[in-house]
């Protein structure tokens, strides 16, 4: 389980009308329009149906057992009436949600590219000048930006409620979607297709910034080297999702807990027993899968392209400081 | 259906089939036997669709990776696969033949005509096998397990995945075929079958021609076209 | 309340019936009687749902609060998988025709028994042994992937999965047996006098369903195999690194699951046409609209699968026809709850417990076939696939539809099927609390969806929770009515008074033979000349 204190804290959606959230992209207000038109129509028929069902289910109640009943039992101008009544109905839905369906699968063409990972359980975001940045996504206000995607494993899916966009992330193909957000400001970015036990975990940040700020951002997008090493560990233990799957309190997750792990002798899947030293420690996070813990599946995924020398540094300083 | 007919199959003829008893809830022997053709027709389009969704992915594989399918399909023997064909074509008219010659009470030729049936049937399923292990040989397997060289497109792995899916569920069906052959075949001997009760041999029969139908478009799918 | 209006006189309570013709288990075990095989599907699948039930109650429980509650997150991802899988295999989509299908088709044809009684037991052997298979999974390992087994998920996961999936294929084998046997049945085994325009709604419904069920189900069949294929052998046509397309794993399996929904739906849909007439006493309006519209349900329901993929990387074309396609299925089932609708005009409706449960599946089932149009709006889909708004659509059509119009007709039927009169205060009670845990449960999930709660999460956002455990408490109140229907039914047998023939005035066959019928179903063989909803002629 995740313990409240390690769970990565993640904005809570911003609520819009009762049934929506907030529209936060270009693209919201047209899948709100279409949403509204649905509701009204299914409002409207929910009242005649319900309404003279009700109206009925009281006056023709039984009354006795000898009662009359009607032996009136078709009218073809009725069954005429509805069918094509409705018929014309469903074929404006049609295209109004066809509408808002096309503009968010075609991106404009001065989009911002942002290439797009998804594997168990982390959303990875590269930018066009190398920057990697895991679990948070910056872009810039009022400038479209497309993800170019695909997944390492299984299949996962893209999803920010306040921008009314999904589209599935596949292993083997890139995907697109595209978005162009309207305010500054923090957003919940959710893994819709499932994908195993860190599905609900599959959250991530999307963090709207005015143009000139995500430019100084990404310019300096390689993180805070004033406090000292083990800090600079927690913040990347958080960032990369390390969190998802292991626990500083000794409870089990998906992955072993930290807790007491630096010096302990650990059993391989093997039957091979090892001191967890500073190269045990530096092959698991960058070659998880070159030797496995007994008792757990080897699902971690693999860093070794997306972590810099310091950075596991970092991150083994503060593996030892949980004692 | 003819007057004619319905006393050759319905008609008093003790003789014939004795242990045949129309069942408690049919009226006639006629409905029964038209309640179990239309269930046998009902089946085999199961089976078709069983079968198409097998041929669709094999279109859509192809038109994926259309290059490595004409290459892949090179490696199929087609002289094998030409003779299996007339094979199971010759299985399909002895069938046919049978069936006939049991509607006409002919106890001792249905049983000859099922016997070659039967070893058309084991013909074909001898070729494949040799087939099978020279692709086995030269590791022209599916997906994984595919570890032949000097290929020039990619993933040719995928055609043989569809081509040892396809001629397996075919062969498979080829051999529950033999079982129910051999099956009539006893009752044949038996005397079980005369013009008054023949539908069993008839829904083989039709399976059968089912079967033979599925080979004929496999193999100009999976051995010409590629 | 209920009273004898048989105007056919029957030999009532006779001594001898179905049930008691022949004792001991092997009676049972080797019959071919269709109503013997009825009632076996009907315990057996009760079995199934309470078990599914079950497990729904726990994954309930277990979101009462984000995070842990009670189980850890693999935990909760096989409970839902299992409820699934559970629920529709091996509940849902046997239950209608295994259970009532079975018992009272033959009937309302005139017929002694099914054209092949046999396959019938068949049938049955296969569901079990599917039901084994799929069940043997629970001991060994579970099952985690979603009852949609999507690649390559299913194909890597530590899970059963090769067990479960040959237990669906096996399955899938009973379903198409029993289709098959009640196409032929229809065609070859009508009674003198039953035209196609005098086959009950209940026989059309349950005709179209095996339509479905023996042209959707084959491909079902072939795909299970192919991922089997996939696990053991590694033969790359699903799996992505060996060149293959996890997105073709999904077109197949929508084409036979989406045809399925409508095997669920339209013996339901049957079931209220027959329940609305009989307890309204009214000709049924619109008969030929109803029959037609089951058949077009059928036909065109095998168009539109990729409303399920709209945002999984298919072609805009593609996804452009689905959607357009999906709004034209809806056409039909509309007509048919204006025909219901227009049946309840100048009838004479008597508030008896099945007509109650008939009552409540026209309101859920509007529900959820409604939202069912926000769904197959392109745009909109793009916001709600994979949230609990899509939980929410397919409950109230299922549940709210499907397994209410099941209880309805087990009520309608019981004292056909059983010879005993149930208690029509703990009936009602029942539908209420049913309808009301029904609302409580799934309405909260529409909002929670609309709101951006994807579905299959163990954890959630906080802001989720107080709707979450509104639904909990919901629930609770579904499972206790589910409890009342058990306990209602069940102590009906012990002490329910005897069922006269025709307890409600029906004018179907079923109703003018002996509650419980005879071993084969008439003393007299029927001659028909009315309709089965000519209820003016009654008084002759
Ligand atoms: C009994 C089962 C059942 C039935 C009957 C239906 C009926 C319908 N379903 Fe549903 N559906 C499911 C079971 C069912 N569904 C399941 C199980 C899933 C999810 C599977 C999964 O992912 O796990 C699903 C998912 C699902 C999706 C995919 C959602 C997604 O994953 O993103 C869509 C999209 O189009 C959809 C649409 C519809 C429509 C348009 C109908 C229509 O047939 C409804 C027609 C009925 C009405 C419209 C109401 C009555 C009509 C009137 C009152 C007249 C007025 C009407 C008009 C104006 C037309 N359904
Ligand atoms: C027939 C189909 C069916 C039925 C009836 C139900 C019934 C219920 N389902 Fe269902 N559900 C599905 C099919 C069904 N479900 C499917 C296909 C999924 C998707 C799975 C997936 O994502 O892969 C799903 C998913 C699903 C979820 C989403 C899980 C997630 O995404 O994380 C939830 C959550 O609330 C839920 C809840 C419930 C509840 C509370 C009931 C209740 O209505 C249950 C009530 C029943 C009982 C409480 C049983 C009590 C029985 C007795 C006491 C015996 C008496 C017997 C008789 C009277 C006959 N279900
Ligand atoms: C998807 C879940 C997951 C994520 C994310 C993950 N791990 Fe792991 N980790 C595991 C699992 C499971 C194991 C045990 C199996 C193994 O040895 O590969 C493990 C093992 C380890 C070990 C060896 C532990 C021991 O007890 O010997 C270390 C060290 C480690 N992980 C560090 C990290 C770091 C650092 C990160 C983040 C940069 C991280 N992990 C992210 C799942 C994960
Ligand atoms: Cu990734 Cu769900
Ligand atoms: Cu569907």
């Amino acid at each position: 389980m995740i313990a409240p204190e390690t769970a990565p804290s993640h904005e809570p959606i911003h609520q819009g009308t009762f049934w929506l959230p907030k529209a936060s992209s270009t693209l919201a207000p047209g899948v709100d329009h279409a949403w509204d038109v649905v509701m009204w129509v299914s409002v409207f028929f929910f009242v005649i149906v319900i309404g003279t069902m009700a109206y009925f289910m009281w006056k023709y109640r039984r009354r006795t057992d000898k009662d009359e009943t009607s032996t009136v039992d078709h009218s073809a101008k009725l069954e005429i009436t509805w069918t094509i009544l409705p018929l014309v109905i469903v074929m404006g839905l049609f295209f109004v949600g066809l509408s808002g369906f096309m503009n968010a699968s075609v991106a404009p063409s001065d989009s911002y590219e942002v290439q797009v990972t998804g594997e168990r359980w982390l959303w990875t975001f590269i930018y066009p000048n190398g920057a990697i940045s895991p679990s948070r996504l910056v872009v810039p206000k009022g400038k479209p930006v497309r993800m170019v995607m695909s997944s390492k494993d299984v299949i996962h899916s893209f999803y920010v409620p306040e921008f009314r966009i999904k589209r599935d992330v596949i292993p083997g193909q890139y995907t697109s979607i595209w978005f162009e957000a309207t305010e500054v400001g923090k957003y919940t970015l959710e893994c819709a297709e499932y994908c195993g036990t860190g599905h609900s975990d599959m959250l991530a940040t999307i963090e709207v910034m005015e143009p000139e700020q995500f430019k100084q951002w990404l310019e300096s997008a390689g993180g805070d080297k004033s406090l000292p090493p083990a800090k600079r560990g927690e913040a990347l233990f958080n960032k990369w999702q390390c969190s998802a799957c292991h626990a500083l309190d000794g409870s089990r997750k998906v992955g072993p807990s930290f807790k007491g792990l630096y010096g302990r002798e650990e059993t391989m899947s093997d039957g091979r027993v090892i001191k967890a030293d500073e190269n045990y420690l530096r092959e698991s996070i960058l070659l998880s899968n070159a030797k496995i813990v007994k008792g757990y599946d080897p699902v971690m995924p693999i860093f070794k392209d997306m972590l810099k020398d310091d950075d596991v540094n970092d991150l083994i300083a503060f593996i030892k400081e949980q004692k | 259906m003819s007057t004619a007919e319905t006393t050759a199959r319905g008609g008093e003829q003790p003789a014939l089939s004795p242990q045949f008893h129309v069942a408690h809830h049919f009226d006639s022997a006629d409905t029964q036997f038209d309640a179990g053709r239309m269930g046998i027709w009902l089946f085999l389009v199961t089976e078709v669709l069983l079968f198409g969704g097998l041929f669709c992915a094999f279109a859509i594989f192809r038109s994926w990776y259309f290059d490595s399918f004409v290459e892949a399909h090179h490696h199929l023997d087609k002289v094998m696969g030409a003779i299996n064909t007339v094979v199971l074509i010759t299985s399909s008219l002895t069938m046919a033949l049978a069936v006939r010659s049991a509607q006409q009470s002919k106890k001792e030729l249905t049983a000859i005509l099922l016997a070659l049936t039967l070893a058309c049937a084991a013909t074909f399923l001898c070729i494949k096998y040799v087939e099978y292990s020279h692709k086995f040989h030269e590791g022209l397997l599916p997906g994984k397990w595919f570890s032949a060289v000097g290929f020039h497109t990619a993933h040719p792995g995928v055609f043989f995945a569809i081509y040892f899916m396809m001629t397996g569920i075919h062969g498979l069906h080829v051999v529950i075929g033999m079982i129910l052959i051999s099956w009539i075949l006893k009752r044949t001997m038996k005397g079980e079958f005369s013009s008054r009760y023949y539908a069993p041999v008839e829904g083989v029969g039709l399976y059968w021609h089912l079967v033979d139908l599925i080979w004929i478009y496999l193999f100009p799918l999976l051995y010409l076209v590629g | 309340m209920a009273q004898a209006v048989a105007d056919h006189p029957v030999t009532e309570q006779s001594g001898t019936n179905y049930i008691n013709a022949q004792r001991g288990i092997l009676s049972w075990l080797l019959t071919v009687d269709h109503k013997r095989i009825g009632l076996m599907y009907l315990v057996s699948t009760t079995i199934a749902f309470a078990l599914g039930g079950f497990f729904a109650l726990m994954l309930r429980l277990e979101l009462l609060t984000p995070r842990k509650t009670f189980m850890d997150a693999a935990t909760y991802n096989q409970a839902f998988t299992l409820h699934g899988a559970i629920m529709v295999f091996l509940f849902i989509i046997p239950a209608i025709p295994g259970a009532l299908g079975n018992f009272v088709l033959p009937i309302m044809l005139g017929a002694k028994d099914v054209a092949f009684p046999k396959l019938n037991l068949l049938s049955l052997y296969l569901y079990w042994t599917g039901a084994i298979f799929t069940l043997s999974s629970l001991v060994t390992g579970g099952l985690d992937t979603g009852w949609t087994f999507y690649v390559p998920y299913s194909a890597t996961t530590g899970t059963a999965v090769v067990k479960v999936t040959l237990g669906v294929f096996i399955i899938g084998f009973s379903s198409i047996l029993t289709g098959l046997n009640f196409i032929v049945t229809v065609h070859k085994l009508r009674a003198p006098g039953v035209s196609w325009f005098r086959l009950p709604l209940l026989v059309w419904a349950l005709y179209a369903t095996s339509v479905v069920q023996i042209l959707a189900t084959p491909v079902l069949g072939i795909t299970l195999v192919l991922l089997m294929m996939e696990r053991v052998l590694h033969i790359g046509i699903f799996d992505p690194t060996l060149g293959g397309d996890p997105v073709l794993f999904q077109h197949f399996f929508w084409f036979y699951s989406h045809p399925a929904v409508y095997i669920m739906i339209l013996p339901g849909m049957g079931i209220i046409s027959e329940i609305i007439a009989v307890h309204a006493k009214r000709r049924i309006f619109g008969y030929k609209a109803i029959a037609f519209s089951s058949m077009a349900i059928a036909l065109i329901g095998f168009l539109v699968w990729g409303h399920h993929m709209f945002v999984a990387g298919q072609s805009q074309l593609a996804a452009t026809i689905f959607s357009f396609l999906t709004f034209l299925v809806a056409i039909p089932s509309g007509v048919k709850v204006f025909n219901w609708l227009l049946t309840l005009w100048r009838g004479s409706i008597s508030y008896r417990t099945p007509m109650l449960f008939a009552l409540a599946f026209m309101f859920l089932f509007t529900i959820g076939g409604l939202t069912g149009l926000f769904l197959g709006m392109l745009s909109v889909d793009m916001h709600l696939h994979d949230t609990y708004f899509v939980v929410a659509h397919f409950h109230y059509v299922m549940m709210g539809g499907t397994v209410v119009a099941f209880i309805g007709g087990l009520h309608h039927w019981w004292p056909k099927i059983t010879g005993k009169l149930y208690s029509e205060k703990l009936g009602a009670a029942s539908a209420a609390l049913i309808f009301i845990g029904f609302n409580a449960t799934f309405f909260p999930q529409f909002i929670l969806g609309a709101r951006g709660m994807p579905r299959r999460y163990y954890n959630y956002l906080d802001q989720f929770q107080p709707l979450h455990q509104f639904s909990t408490v919901g629930s609770w109140i579904i499972g206790l009515g589910m409890l009342v229907v058990l306990y209602n039914l069940l102590s009906s047998l012990r002490s329910g008074a005897s069922a006269p023939s025709n307890p409600w005035g029906g004018r179907s066959l079923e109703w003018q033979t002996a509650s419980p019928p005879v071993t084969e179903n008439f003393e007299v063989a029927p001659k028909v000349t009315h309709g089965p909803y000519d209820f003016s002629t009654e008084s002759q």
